[in-house]
């Protein structure tokens, strides 16, 4: 049995000038233990899946989906009640601003002991215990004089560590990483993503990590999904994704990568992402492909068999050889 | 190769006040860097954040005067007691910032934002620089149409191609690149690259590109300026630097980079410790609490960038060739 599971997972927003489909038909199975990286660019719909997911999306949001189950358990059928003890327990969330998500009205202390208080039944120095060690495991320096300090008092890398702190504060068995990393510099992103795969390997932890970085996907990711405008339109092994791209989205972005190319010019993808206002027919990648033709302009492509990355292409690429 | 810009023990001091009865504090924001550039090179300058790099651009562009050392751009030199020409010489630098959205006046239409440079620094008038900012939305790949426009109307990319716009209208010399593609997607990053490249063959642009992305630095540099605390601490040409980087935080920098391989994960020099605060810098070589060749000279006395060849290093354990295993 999968930790998660998600099938055909929409969320749409309603906006002034009529509903919009950010996310559509997002299916993620993540089993115990497993690394699961989700790439896109900005508006591709990676954070608002999984804040959906969460509960975390504002009213103006309708999140539905044929399956979401958490171990087995349906999440849909559950009362808020019942969801909120999973949620902030057994799965919890990194976000991508570590200085703006932490309160700064509130000692580092305070806000890591009140994920404790709601979640466990440790007294008050059961608590504080526990605060002073997640502080040491997350490598916080001096953790009983760290946990009286406000957020403003820390750096950023040292937030992102409170955060991550804060997040495994009760064991959680799935970690989602929102762009963990993104806000901070190369040495200390390094840092960062060590500790969170050895967390995740010391805890069996499920983790699901979005990111816009290919380079942090290669490295720390097992599989891969690619999201375009909502979309997943490839799944993958990250140990082939980036010899053996299938869809031509995937291709296009790995060429775009400046460590990647050969010339003085880097081959780039024509046009922006498709926004709410000029969605295409057919394939929503079409405008910006070079090899779509009418098929792609007028019929949604269906999805490919697991041996060609699961693409959402008529015309996937690197076929395998039989 | 001329020099158009030589930077000579250059220095930022900023005050800090500690209140009523402390005395100010002085936080050297960049130490002692001297440096060239070439015409119509591009000189990367990398480093994490608080190293100096935005402060060395802020001196480049004179927006503030060096506190110590003297800067000569295009012949003319500044320094803190003699700004020196600064009105001729502020055409002929120009910035491009890192966040887009933050760079251009939300209130201004695209031709205002354009044609304010030409505004400030010559006596065309509207019609001559209505045509001027026409042909700088051509040359950065907009259309005319575009200059009655509000910024918001704008996506990230065609924003920087509008603050690219406004900063060549002038037909400056230097274009100071402050993190130009790190707000950006990877495939708008790439067309901004691309644009870079063209003005730069076109218009025999001189850049210094600030940038905390190496991958970037690699595509764009013709030489890498390694920044930390404020001072620099390796200087090397492009190649040489990805090659065979020589300083310990250069080594360490590059191992931390992400690499798009998945089979080349794991050989990573994991730096302990964070950026030490630059009101407080350790003693000897700034780099010493976190390198892993320090040893007690290092904690000591300061290296200075060594004067030979294309690559300068500031550090002992490269001079005195003491490697990891020793």
């Amino acid at each position: 049995m999968p930790l998660l599971s998600l099938s055909n997972l929409a969320v749409t927003f309603d906006t002034a000038s009529g509903p919009f489909k950010a996310v559509d038909g997002v299916d993620i199975t993540v089993e115990a233990g497993e690394v699961l990286g989700i790439v896109g660019e900005s508006g591709s719909g990676k954070s608002v899946a999984m804040l959906g997911l969460m509960g975390l999306l504002p009213p103006s949001a309708t999140v539905t989906a044929d399956e979401i189950a958490f171990e087995g358990r349906d999440m849909r059928a559950m009362s808020g009640r019942e969801r909120r003890k999973i949620i902030g327990k057994d799965i919890a969330m990194i976000f991508q601003e570590p200085v703006a998500s932490l309160n700064p009205c509130f000692t580092v202390g305070f806000q890591i002991k009140e994920a404790l208080r709601a979640h466990t039944d440790l007294d008050r120095k059961g608590r504080h215990h526990r605060a002073v060690e997640l502080l040491t495991a997350v490598g916080i320096p001096d953790p009983e004089r760290r946990l009286s300090a406000f957020p403003h008092q820390m750096s950023g890398g040292m937030s992102q560590r409170v955060m991550i702190a804060m997040a495994t504060a009760c064991r959680p068995k799935l970690l989602i990483a929102d762009e963990p990393t993104t806000a901070l510099d190369v040495t200390i992103q390094a840092q960062i993503l060590d500790l969170l795969i050895d967390l995740q390997k010391e805890r069996g932890m499920g983790m699901i990590l979005i990111t816009h970085d290919m380079g942090v996907i290669a490295e720390t990711a097992e599989r891969v999904i690619v999201q375009y405008a909502g979309q997943q339109v490839e799944r993958q092994r990250v140990a082939t994704l980036f010899d053996a791209p299938h869809h031509p989205y995937t291709s296009a972005l790995l060429a775009a990568i400046p460590e990647r190319s050969t010339g003085r010019r880097l081959p780039t993808i024509p046009g922006v992402v498709p926004g709410q206002g000029d969605r295409p027919d057919g394939c929503l990648f079409n405008p910006r492909c070079p090899k779509a033709d009418d098929l792609c302009r007028s019929v949604m492509p269906h999805r490919q068999t697991a041996g060609l990355g699961e693409a959402l292409c008529h015309y996937p690429l690197n076929p395998l050889v039989v | 190769m001329r020099a158009i810009v030589t930077a000579n023990n250059v220095s930022q001091i900023y005050e800090m006040r500690r209140g009523l009865f402390h005395k100010a504090l002085g936080l050297k924001a960049v130490k002692d860097a001297s440096f060239v550039v070439g015409e119509g090179e591009t000189l990367a300058i990398v480093g994490e954040s608080g190293c100096g790099k935005s402060t060395l651009a802020r001196m480049l562009t004179m927006i503030e005067t060096p506190a110590e050392g003297a800067l000569t751009i295009d012949g003319v030199t500044i320094t803190g007691d003699n700004p020196g020409d600064m009105k001729k010489l502020r055409s002929t630098v120009q910035i491009v910032f890192q966040n887009p959205y933050g760079a251009l006046n939300p209130r201004q239409k695209v031709g205002a934002i354009i044609e304010e440079p030409l505004k400030i620094n010559t006596r065309l008038s509207a019609a001559e620089r209505r045509q001027k900012a026409e042909t700088a939305l051509a040359e950065v790949g907009l259309r005319p149409e575009h200059y009655g426009r509000y910024p918001h109307m704008f996506s990230g990319g065609q924003r920087q191609r509008i603050a690219i716009a406004r900063a060549i209208i002038l037909e400056p010399k230097i274009l100071v690149l402050d993190e130009p593609v790190s707000a950006l997607d990877v495939s708008i990053q790439a067309q901004i690259l691309n644009l870079l490249a063209d003005l730069q063959e076109r218009l025999g642009l001189t850049y210094i590109f600030i940038s905390h992305d190496l991958s970037v630095v690699k595509h764009v540099a013709t030489r890498v300026m390694v920044m930390y605390l404020g001072r620099p601490v390796e200087i090397a040409p492009v190649a040489a630097l990805y090659a065979d980087p020589r300083h310990p935080y250069t080594r360490a920098l590059l191992s931390a980079t992400p690499a798009t391989d998945p089979a080349a994960k794991g050989r990573r020099i994991r730096l302990t410790g964070e950026l030490p605060s630059p009101i407080n810098p350790p003693a000897g070589c700034s780099f010493n609490p976190r390198c892993p060749l320090a040893d007690d000279r290092c904690r000591a006395e300061r290296p200075e960038l060594s004067d030979d060849g294309p690559t300068r290093v500031a550090c002992f354990a490269v001079e005195e060739g003491r490697s990891a295993a020793a």
